[in-house]
């Protein structure tokens, strides 16, 4: 009997299927809340606290892009999708966005048909080793033994690093995260890789974290950014424009706390524009004035949000790095708003 | 004479030797342990290797247990308590016990609705695993379903009693015309069902969720070891029917029947249940609008099901090929036709044959149900490796989160397959 309903259902969805429209925008609005696609779990990035609300820096993407959509930053339903299914979730219309500390590749922007609207994450690849190894460069690392995931562009990058620099190393591959922790604990391997986020976070856990180094070379690029699917580009701006409006925030010196008051307007008029107390950026997203004010009180702007998620005062201890703000040696650099 | 008569005698007994203790190798403890455990130099050793063996594995693992920090907010925590002496982070458990058991988006204050469709399940599920309970009981089973859908997803009440009426508008038909005809009574059955549920569901007014007594819960919002136990429950109990109705297609004379039977089994036998689930989460998400989908655990439960019922039926066929020939001649030569000769004879022989291969399947499905964890549903072992692994305070606690899960599922295999050995016991009927 319940396989009767599963086909009428089928039936009666397959005749709704002419009806869906591809103006997500509208979509959104309309249904009150936006889907967003973020990890089933991975430290400082997306992970449901004790409560069982979401909080991380890729949630906080999510969250800023619902309080510029809909003017509520709790407005979101977060869709939680594996490294498998991602894609597909994005692909079928499951999901609005995905904020998934995604690697933006030449293939999934081109093959796979998606958007990356930017960059809120740039990640690449280091090595952690035991301090009393005594290594303080990973071109020291001359036949040690390396605790790798299998299948991965990590893999790849390591076995280039060895061979430019003519120097040897012995795989243990390994299959999750978890597992290389284990491993690397008890001594399996000499060096841990992947990225160095990832890193940092897997030392913050350790009984000692300071009995480990991350070492400074940084051997590949790791992209990490929201995307969308291909085609709806309105859909695009909005995201795109609402995690620039948070970088151009931290660049103008707004944060959550002077917002209310620079939000009645200032001296600056590119403050004003961002704020949606003059200009018309919000109309042409076909959005309120105040998005870029509502997206920068959902959680405040760039530099708070990664301070407050991933900063060196969280456990997980990143430092900003490339993070930082062009005017201070970053790359994060947000376009006009104009 | 006298004289010599006393003096021939040498010794006479004047009482009884008063009872000694047997030797104290052949007594108690030592005799035990003689027979036992040091019968030959072999076994001793054998004896001796295994103690030290448990006495590693319990010098280690009692002093974590015992040393356990029940009361901390996070793993660092912990470890400053602990002050590098050996001991477990409980903590965890007793921080995130609901999430491990609910999941994470369960409404906090509703946990009481899943715990009492739990706590109604056994009620519900006793007459039927128990048939020496009165029969009476079966009323409440039926209806038990439908309840404990309104009580874990809530919404309006309307759904589940539009539900329970096409059901009973079935049974009613069926009951009626079933006599007379079987394919009559069960299409019948079919088309009543669907009859009250489209006309029911008309009825339904729009937004009766909203205002609802019971808060609406999405499926999505489920998780934890509720729903292990909800995948579990509901595929066993569901592909047990659907079995043995391919068992006995898969039997049947009729070509057409048989060969679907026989095409579905050897398909579904043939492929991973994880690509099956794949399938359910990831590709018919394709084939519907991104509005109107159905609901993932449906598809999930329809896909264990088809999973279980492949292998149930390939079990009961075992079953239905052990009973003799010969009984199935009987049926014939009392004039039964195909429906009682299977309900009265073949299938409760048949049946009684198959359960411990049922049950295992059941056991092997309720452990299955983990796999969901892939689809990204949070099930109990989801919940491990997902959100608590991941979460800042927590990354790192192995063993404590994953002991509690091992603990749960054997609790719960354990006792189905103490069940199944009461069940054949009492079953027994032949003089082995």
């Amino acid at each position: 009997m319940k396989k009767s309903v599963f086909f009428g259902a089928m039936t009666v969805a397959g005749l709704a299927a002419g009806a869906a429209a591809a103006a997500t925008l509208d979509d959104v609005k309309s249904r009150g809340k936006l889907n967003c696609g973020v990890s089933t779990g991975l430290a400082g990035f997306s992970a449901p606290d004790a409560n069982g609300e979401w909080t991380g820096f890729d949630v906080a993407v999510c969250r800023a892009v619902a309080a510029a959509v809909l003017g509520d930053g709790n407005a979101v339903e977060f869709i939680p999708t594996t490294a498998k299914t991602r894609f597909t979730a994005l692909a079928s219309g499951e999901i609005d966005m995905l904020a998934r500390n995604t690697t933006w590749t030449f293939s999934r922007d081109v093959d796979l048909k998606f958007d990356f609207v930017g960059v809120n994450y740039y990640d690449g690849q280091g090595f952690m080793v035991p301090k009393e190894l005594g290594v303080s460069s990973a071109k020291e690392l001359d036949g040690a033994t390396v605790c790798i995931q299998t299948g991965t562009t990590t893999e790849l990058n390591l076995a280039d690093f060895f061979r430019t620099n003519n120097i040897s190393y012995e795989p243990v591959p390994i299959e999750t995260n978890a597992e290389a922790q284990q491993q690397y604990l008890a001594g399996s391997c000499d060096v841990y890789t992947t990225d160095a986020s990832g890193l940092a976070a897997t030392r913050a856990t350790f009984d000692a974290p300071d009995a480990h180094v991350v070492l400074p070379e940084i051997i590949s690029k790791e992209p990490l950014g929201p995307l969308v699917r291909h085609g709806d580009n309105g859909w695009g701006d909005v995201v795109r424009w609402t995690m620039q409006a948070l970088v151009a925030a931290e660049e103008l010196g707004v944060t959550s706390a002077n917002l209310a008051e620079m939000s009645g307007g200032t001296n600056n008029p590119e403050i004003n524009r961002l704020l949606g107390s003059e200009g018309t950026l919000g109309e042409m997203l076909g959005l309120d004035a105040d998005f870029g004010a509502k997206a920068i009180a959902a959680g405040g702007n760039y530099g708070e949000l990664f301070a407050k998620n991933i900063g060196e005062d969280t456990p997980i201890g990143l430092a900003r790095g490339l993070n930082a703000l062009w005017t201070e040696g970053g790359l994060q650099y947000a376009p006009p708003f104009r | 004479m006298t004289d010599q008569t006393t003096n021939s005698i040498a010794f006479v007994a004047d009482g009884n030797i008063p009872q000694s203790p047997p030797p104290a190798r052949e007594t108690g403890v030592v005799k035990w342990m003689r027979e036992n455990l040091f019968s030959s130099w072999a076994n001793s050793l054998l004896t001796i290797v295994a103690g030290l063996v448990i006495y590693m594995v319990l010098s280690g693992a009692l002093p974590w247990m015992w040393n356990g920090v029940w009361t901390t907010s996070s793993l660092s925590e912990c470890r400053e308590v602990l002050a590098g002496e050996v001991g477990g982070c409980f903590s965890v458990l007793s921080e995130r016990w609901n999430q491990l058991l609910f999941g994470f988006q369960y409404p906090q204050d509703q946990y009481w609705r899943p715990t009492l469709a739990f706590v109604l399940l056994f009620i519900a599920g006793a007459p039927v695993l128990f048939f020496d309970l009165p029969r009476k009981m079966l009323a409440f089973t039926a209806v038990y379903p439908f309840l404990a859908f309104y009580l874990i997803w809530g919404g309006t009440i309307m759904a589940p009693i539009v539900a329970f009426l096409g059901m009973g508008a079935a049974a009613f038909v069926f009951q009626t015309y079933g006599k007379g005809s079987f394919a009559l009574g069960f299409f019948g059955a079919i088309v009543a069902a669907f009859a009250v549920w489209i006309i029911g569901g008309a009825l339904i007014p729009e937004g009766a969720s909203e205002t609802a007594m019971l808060q609406a819960v999405p499926s999505r919002d489920l998780g934890g070891f509720m729903l292990n136990l909800m995948l579990g429950v509901t595929c066993v109990s569901l592909s047990v029917p659907l079995g043995i109705a391919l068992a006995l297609g898969r039997q049947s004379d009729m070509p057409l029947i048989k060969w679907i039977c026989i095409i579905f089994i050897e398909f579904v036998r043939g492929v991973p249940l994880i690509t099956l689930l794949f399938v359910a989460s990831v590709m018919l998400s394709y084939f519907f609008p991104p509005d109107s989908t159905v609901d993932l655990f449906l598809r999930v439960v329809i896909m264990i099901t088809m999973f279980s019922a492949a292998y149930i039926a390939e079990v009961i066929r075992g079953g239905l090929a052990a009973l003799p020939k010969g009984q199935y001649e009987a049926a014939d030569s009392l004039g039964l036709d195909y429906p009682q000769a299977m309900r009265l004879i073949i299938l409760p022989q048949a049946l009684k044959i198959s359960i411990p291969g049922i049950v295992n399947v059941a056991v092997g499905l309720f452990k299955d149900t983990t796999l969901v964890s892939v689809i990204s549903m949070f099930d109990l072992v989801g919940m491990i490796r997902g959100p608590i692994l991941a979460s800042t305070e927590w990354a790192g606690v192995y063993w404590e989160l994953l002991g509690a899960a091992a603990i749960l599922f054997f609790i719960v295999c354990y006792g189905i397959s103490q069940y199944s050995q009461w069940l054949e016991r009492r079953l027994a009927t032949d003089h082995r």
